[in-house]
């Protein structure tokens, strides 16, 4: 179909990119001719693109939050975006089937033995749409759907409208309009009752094309009492000009069941990451959200969890890595709407060099509700006295039967520690990555063994980029 | 050339000047110990031969078996073979004492070689053994929250796995108890080889009770000011520092 020639390689595992030729390709920039093309190649159902274009005047009502949020987000320019690329709507369910370029993109990436090794499913998406995707057929015959976005609103709407667009309305905020607008990619997943998915279920997103802008939609249903892992991986090479990356994650985890959401992100330090993730929880259902945010320009995402039913439990981990240049802005929400319900938010940040982390929560327990309880921490890490950390923690908790625990520390790595370590033979990387990996150690153990590795050796890669 | 060998080194921080010429010669196999009196530049002498930044150095030279590490990294200079027990050992959150020795053999392996993980372990039990550190120790945070004598063993036991040609150890037995000066003691002198020459610093004769060493220095005002053998240490704290500077006076006129 199209050259496998390698342009750029990198001793990162990431940075690298194929000349890949595209048959669908929306252009540059965003008006409604866009969704109208977009709509027209998914062949999409007319209240699908009713709702596109609906997103696409919010997206254009709405200003830029930069009253809160940084000003960096002014340089993005949306009129040099591409919205759309793809080779076609049809992912493959073998690895033989996916183009070459875009197999050997994941092969390098280590998808294909990943798959093999621990993984229940995966979806491969390359810039807008899924190369690849295949599940176990045990799973297929217990009922579970595991499928890109446009395959789901073609061939399950029955499933999957009543949710879509429901946890996170196309007007929270700017960019979940935008991604309203122009969605693609991204897996819908469903659950039948009491179906309990032993191994993850794993998508990846990978950028592969300069200005592109990936709008990933992903959608989790976990019926009742069913149980789901699902983990995500980013990449996208390092490119001159800036990418975005904006997508929209809902999760739905009806009574009694439960849901980990796991991501990966090692984005390259161009990539603008602006993403909206939010679950709603019923009636003893808990949702985990573990997050590791390593790499890209900015991003600002605030995983949340409506608790929606009485006893339900919501939980963020999330670590953030903002390394020389780069703004980490995360965060997470809580927002009690039952009784019984708890919530944990654990956030451990690191900034390195001129990096900068800041946290921004939300905890919400409103005056009426009885037995609710929070817990947060905020950890800051500081390698380097240019760092910068901030935190925002907002919580607000009325009404007398509910508690809540808050704690809060900054610690900084000391020109003399790193000494001490390098004395011993570590290099100024290595010293660092240990002091950062003993940082998030505590947390890190509750992940899936895994994602730890995976996590450990991002860590490593992102010290021995910012010391000289 | 088998030496850890210190030529008219002379280190100033700011304006300061701290060493003044200082000249010493560790010979492979060897034990000095260095004494004197407070601020008179012995931990500056350790940092600098570490390859502490904060320091200037103006001149001089510092060879390590007839190779110059004045001006490299800390990291090149443990490889070199150069050890140093920290005067205050600093602690490292959330990094355990096993994987941070680990960690430290690892730098070494080339990039084809992996550490042998039972072996590993096996060995620094027994170190830890010799050095009576309970196991428990092994996935404690390093020297955090430890007591002034648990860092000071931490230090020694690292100094057992590294394998080190060169050992300085700087005030290694202040804070140590009686028992605890034994053990750690101990294990020093199980270092001791042919093939290893070390510099302890240190205020206090006792420990040369222990550690006996083949020469001792007393340094005053960045320099050297006389050398002898272990009676030197035991007339240093009859009489005093005074006694040194009294000499010096009458050399000096
Ligand atoms: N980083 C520094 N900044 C300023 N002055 C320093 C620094 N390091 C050492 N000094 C000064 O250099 C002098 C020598 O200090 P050093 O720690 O080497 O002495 P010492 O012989 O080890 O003393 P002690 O027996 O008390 O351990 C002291 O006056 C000290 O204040
Ligand atoms: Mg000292």
């Amino acid at each position: 179909m199209s050259a496998t020639e390698t342009i750029d390689l990198d001793f990162e595992k990431g940075n690298f990119h194929y000349d890949t030729e595209y048959d669908y390709d929306a252009g540059t920039g965003l008006s409604e001719a866009t969704i109208d093309y977009i709509s027209g190649v998914k062949e999409e159902d007319s209240w699908v693109r009713d709702f596109r274009m609906k997103g696409l005047r919010t997206f254009t009502d709405k200003p830029m939050p930069t009253h809160w949020a940084t000003r960096d987000l002014d340089n993005i320019d949306f009129n040099k975006i591409r919205y759309y690329l793809s080779k076609g709507q049809t992912p493959s369910r073998t690895w033989e089937e996916v183009p070459e370029d875009v197999k050997n993109t994941f092969e390098r990436l280590g998808i294909p033995e990943q798959e093999r090794k621990f993984l229940a499913g995966v979806e491969a998406q390359f810039d807008s749409e899924a190369a690849y995707s295949r599940m176990k057929d045990d799973l297929a015959k217990e009922g579970v759907i595991f499928v890109g976005s446009t395959e789901g609103l073609r061939e399950h709407p029955e499933i999957f409208r009543r949710w879509f667009g429901k946890v996170i309305p196309t007007s929270d905020n700017k960019f979940s309009a935008l991604n309203s607008a122009v969605f693609s990619g991204g897996s819908f997943i469903y659950v039948p009752p009491g179906v309990k998915v032993k191994q993850p279920l794993q998508a990846y997103f990978r950028i592969n094309a300069e200005n592109f802008g990936q709008f990933e939609r992903t959608l989790i249903i976990a019926d009742e009492g069913s149980e789901v892992t699902y983990m995500e991986g980013c990449t996208a090479p390092k490119f001159e000009t800036s990418t975005l990356h904006s997508a929209v994650v809902e999760l739905v985890a009806l009574k009694g069941a439960k849901i980990q959401y796991i991501t990966v992100q090692n984005w390259s330090n161009n990539v603008f990451n602006l993403v909206t993730k939010r679950a709603r929880a019923e009636e003893e259902a808990e949702v985990k959200w573990i997050d590791c945010n390593i790499g890209s320009r900015l991003t600002m995402k605030y995983p949340g969890v409506i608790l929606k039913g009485r006893k339900a439990r919501g939980e963020v981990l999330s670590i953030a890595l903002a390394g020389d240049g780069q703004h980490q802005d995360t965060g997470a929400k809580m927002i009690h709407a039952a009784d019984e319900t708890s919530s944990n938010i654990i956030a451990k940040s690191i900034s390195v060099g001129t990096g900068r982390s800041s946290y921004r929560g939300i905890v919400n327990v409103p005056r009426n509700l009885k037995g609710c309880k929070n817990n947060t921490e905020c950890d800051a890490l500081l390698i380097n006295s240019n760092s910068r950390t901030d935190t925002y923690p907002a919580i607000t908790v009325r009404g007398d039967g509910n508690s809540v625990q808050h704690e809060a520390s900054v610690s900084k790595v000391s020109a003399e520690q790193i000494f001490y370590m390098r004395q011993r033979g570590l290099s100024e990387a290595q010293a660092m990555s240990l002091s950062v990996n003993g940082f998030v150690n505590d947390l890190v153990r509750e992940f899936p063994m895994e994602y730890s590795v995976e996590l450990k050796r991002l860590i490593e890669m992102e010290m021995e980029g910012s010391v000289g | 050339m088998d030496s850890l060998h210190i030529e008219k080194l002379n280190v100033s921080i700011g304006e300061k000047s701290i060493l003044n010429d200082f000249t010493l010669t560790v010979p492979k196999g060897e034990v000095h110990a260095l004494m004197g009196p407070n601020g008179t530049g012995k931990s500056t002498l350790a940092k600098v031969l570490a390859g502490h930044q904060d320091y200037h150095t103006d001149s001089g030279s510092v060879l390590l078996d007839g190779k110059e590490i004045l001006g490299k990294e800390p990291d090149e200079i443990s490889h070199a073979g150069l050890f140093l027990a920290f005067q205050y050992p600093l602690e490292i959150p959330g990094v355990s004492i096993a994987n941070f020795i680990r960690a430290a053999i690892e730098s070494r392996l080339g990039a084809e070689e992996s550490l042998d993980a039972p072996a590993y372990y096996r060995r620094l039990y027994e170190k830890m053994d010799l050095l009576q550190i309970d196991r428990k120790f092994t996935s404690r945070s390093l020297n955090e929250g430890f007591s002034g004598g648990e860092k000071k063993r931490a230090e020694i036991l690292q100094m057992a796995m590294l394998e080190p040609t060169y050992c300085i150890l700087d005030e290694t037995d202040s804070g140590l108890d009686i028992d605890a000066l034994k053990v750690v003691s101990n294990g020093v002198n199980f270092m001791r080889s042919n093939e290893r020459g070390s510099l302890i610093i240190t205020h206090y004769q006792r420990l040369l009770d222990y550690i006996v060493p083949d020469v001792v220095h007393v340094m005053w005002d960045g320099r050297i000011v006389k050398s002898g053998g272990k009676g030197l240490a035991l007339e240093l704290e009859e009489k005093g520092y005074d006694w040194v500077k009294d000499e010096l006076a009458v050399a000096c006129s």
